[in-house]
């Protein structure tokens, strides 16, 4: 393993790759984002992939947009985002819930394992609440090898029920940042 | 039906009557409000999907059906106020560029449903000027029925993405209230673009 976010995930499996397999296993043909720096191998996987389009957003509510409309003309999306940006979302993530369409979201989390910066630690703190608010089924992830098989048991969920779900990729599998 | 009032401001219901005459098999998204009514006003039917909340998404709704749905035009019409709420998106769908997708702003520079409160785009802020600087292929902004036919041309036949803003009399007629039913809207569209509607 020498991608560098992989290296910072430290020992562990290769969530990103799995994550990716998962996509692609369920026909997933775009990927909305706003950049995450634990984002960056699974990011690149897509970029690399000829048959997926990559929509980089300026915030992350857009994405809740993009794959509502995504829906509605037949086709599978996926959000990909830092906690931070979960905030962003609220009020967006009625449109899923009051039309029962799918909303499939990946977060990778700031603010909890070994935080440099407090400012993340607030919305770090509260997206499980505020997801769990809004309807979103979050399924917790605090170990690479439990990545891939959570976005798929999330994939399928919202998918197959029309919900929205969210998997949250600890700190503690993505490694904290080092401003040193 | 006359598309201005005797001042020579454009009146929103006939002119979305007069722009949706020409849809053809075209998608349509509304931003929720007024610009719901004025399309199911001009006619309910599948290929419609309202928003009725989530302000400031209708721009990226309809970038997510143009890009599903490349063969197909997809008109977003949505207010200003609407559209500033998602003045972000424009960014975001301009780099996306979908040659299919145009955005009809239909603008009284007010919120009008709020109780009539001065909006932004009255004051110093021109939002087809947002779009082209956020690198659509082409904007307007409508001021009174002359460059209609200019208009129209954006809407349907130039390639996207493109918007129009219609500068709107604040007056309005009634509200037509197509279906609230989130799900209902969402089935509805998607048998009609796909052969199942679920996995």
């Amino acid at each position: 393993m020498t991608d560098d976010a992989t290296a910072a995930a430290g020992e562990g499996a290769d969530w990103s790759g799995a994550v990716f397999a998962a996509m692609k296993a369920r026909d997933v043909r775009t990927v909305a984002t706003v950049p995450d720096g634990g984002l960056v191998r699974l990011l690149n996987l897509c970029h690399d992939d000829p048959d997926l389009r990559v929509v980089t957003l300026s915030s992350e509510q857009e994405g809740i947009g993009l794959i509502a409309g995504l829906w509605l003309g037949g086709q599978r999306g996926v959000l990909l985002m830092q906690s931070s940006g979960a905030g962003n979302c609220i009020n967006a993530l009625s449109l899923p819930a009051i039309c029962r369409m799918p909303c499939l979201m990946l977060v990778t989390m700031r603010g909890e394992w070994g935080e440099f910066n407090p400012w993340q630690v607030p919305m770090g703190r509260a997206v499980e609440n505020c997801f769990a608010a809004m309807g979103v089924h979050c399924f917790r992830a605090d170990a690479a090898e439990e990545v891939g098989e959570s976005f798929a048991a999330a994939a399928d969920l919202a998918f197959n029920g029309g919900f929205s779900a969210a998997v949250l990729v600890g700190q503690r599998v993505i490694g904290a940042k080092s401003f040193r | 039906m006359s598309l201005t009032d005797r001042e020579g401001r454009l009146l929103r219901r006939p002119l979305v009557a007069r722009l949706l005459a020409e849809r053809g098999e075209a998608l349509v998204v509304t931003g929720l409000g007024s610009p719901t009514y004025d399309v199911a006003a001009a006619g309910d039917r599948a290929e419609n999907f309202y928003l009725w909340g989530a302000m400031g998404l209708a721009a990226t709704t309809g970038l997510g059906l143009a890009l599903a749905q490349p063969e197909r035009r997809v008109l977003v019409v949505t207010g200003d106020g609407e559209m500033l709420m998602g003045a972000g998106s424009l960014a975001a769908i301009a780099n996306a560029a979908p040659a299919n997708l145009a955005i009809l702003v239909l603008d009284n520079e007010s919120f009008s449903e709020t109780g009539r409160q001065s909006g932004l785009s009255g004051g110093r802020t021109d939002i087809a000027a947002l779009a082209e600087a956020c690198g659509f292929a082409g904007s307007l902004t409508l001021r009174g029925a002359e460059a209609l036919a200019a208009a129209e041309a954006l809407l349907w036949r130039s390639p996207g993405p493109a918007m129009v803003v219609a500068k709107v009399a604040l007056d309005q007629e009634a509200p037509v209230l197509p279906s609230l039913d989130g799900a209902f809207l969402t089935l509805r569209m998607r048998e009609r673009l796909t052969e199942r509607h679920q996995p």
